[in-house]
Order: structure tokens, then sequence, then C-alpha cells
């Protein structure tokens, strides 16, 4: 099996991954959870896209201050995954209309596409991970 | 474990990375480079500052690979290759740098 797997691993199978954000930012460790396994997985150079839905979207939101919380505001760090070559961020129209909110409410450049669309993007990825 | 400087007693992990990014001042970074066998020279300090300003923008430290193609952004590619970097920084430009810089250990870096 070891062999196998390093014939693979040489081979250089890339694989399209998804991460999908659904949580709001805190409260709970997901999105931070989220984030760090994005930053490692650019190590392996797979080909990652990273979704946002539901209150996911305020996890990218502008303007966010956790001096209240007691917790470090880490929505910077959203503008290095850029420097990490992980540029396809794709938003749910409807999760951002569902909150009132617009492109130009989120910190970094993103696709906004369909339910329907997410959907199909989904089917053709061969992982997925939600959170 | 924890380092001296002037008296004061300043919190590290087991690897001597920092607890509380606060407390960084250039005199610590001086002794955490001492305690890592590097002299402080002025191409020292210029990745270290660099690395602040990286944190001090993303809140994270940054991967090898991600550093370097910064620094190439920035200072041009005779400074941002492995070679260079390796060359001030033996056991590794992120950890190594990070811990000088008072940062956290880069994510990933195991």
């Amino acid at each position: 099996m070891g062999e196998d797997m390093e014939e693979e691993y040489e081979g250089g199978i890339v694989k399209k991954f998804m991460f999908v954000n659904r949580k709001a930012p805190y409260g709970t460790i997901y999105a931070l959870e989220v984030l760090e396994m994005v930053l490692i997985s650019a190590a392996f150079d797979q080909d990652v896209h990273i979704a946002f839905l539901d209150d996911g979207i305020y996890q990218i939101k502008k303007g966010q201050d956790t001096k209240e919380l007691g917790m470090k505001n880490f929505s910077p760090t959203y503008r290095a995954l850029e420097g990490y070559d992980i540029e396809k961020l794709f938003v749910e129209r409807e999760s951002l209309e569902e909150r009132g909110l617009t492109e130009d409410d989120l910190l970094v450049p993103v696709e906004v596409i369909s339910r329907a669309e997410m959907g199909a993007l989904m089917a053709g990825m061969d992982v997925v991970l939600t959170a | 474990m924890a380092y001296e400087v002037n008296g004061k007693s300043i919190e590290a992990d087991e690897e001597g990375f920092l607890v509380n990014i606060n407390d960084w001042n250039e005199e610590l970074a001086g002794l955490v480079a001492k305690d890592e066998g590097i002299d402080m020279t002025p191409e020292h300090w210029e990745v270290v500052n660099f690395l602040r300003d990286y944190y001090a923008e993303y809140q994270i430290a940054p991967a090898v690979r991600v550093l370097t193609k910064a620094i190439a952004k920035k200072m041009g590619p005779d400074k941002g290759n492995n070679k260079y970097l390796y060359e001030l920084f033996p056991y590794g430009p992120g950890k190594q740098a990070c811990k000088i810089a008072g940062l956290p250990k880069p994510t990933g870096c195991v």
C-alpha cells in the first residue's frame, strides 16, 4: 500500500478540493480551523476551491471588530490566500442577498454564483469538506 | 520556557516561540537569534522586519514558499530566493526568522 501511495504522489495527481464554509466566523472554531486547513492544503499543490454559503459569508465580510469578543480577528488572513495561490473563492448569491450584502461588502475578490451553479460546481469536485 | 530581557521574564513555548507577540522587542530578537546561533546583520533584520510587517497585515506567519515569493516581489529576486534566505537562516527562514521576529510558528510548519 505504501508503494502505491508513493507512485500516486510521484505521478503528481491533483484533486479538486472544495472547502465549504457555512458558519459565522466567531462563536465556534470551525471557520478558523477550515482556514488553517486551506493554508496547509496549499503546500500540496492541489486544486483548491473555497465556498462561502449561509452565515459563512460573514467570514469574509469587511470591517470585523472582535475587541468585545476577546478573540483574534483573523479576517485579514483571507487576503493572504492570493499569495498562497488560492484564488478560487465562490460565494452563493442567494446567501449574500438574504443577508442584505453585496460583493462590495467582502474583503477579497470572489466569484458570485447562484445556488444551482454552486451545486453543479460541488458535484464536479473530488473532495468536499464542509464546516 | 522563558527569555530574560533586562530582568524581565518573557514567556515562550517549548520550541522558543513567543506566547504573546506583543512581548517582542529588538533586544529580545537579538537574544533569540543568539540562541539560534545567528549574528543579526542588516540583512537579517530586513527579513525579520518584513515578517513583522507581513504578520501585521495578514495575521499569520507565512509559509516559506509564500515568504520567498513575497520578498522577491518587494526586494527583488536577489533576495527572494531559497539560497539567500537559507544562508541567512540555515534552519529555515520560516521557522528561525519567525521565531526571531516574535511570530508564531508558520501554519503547516512541523
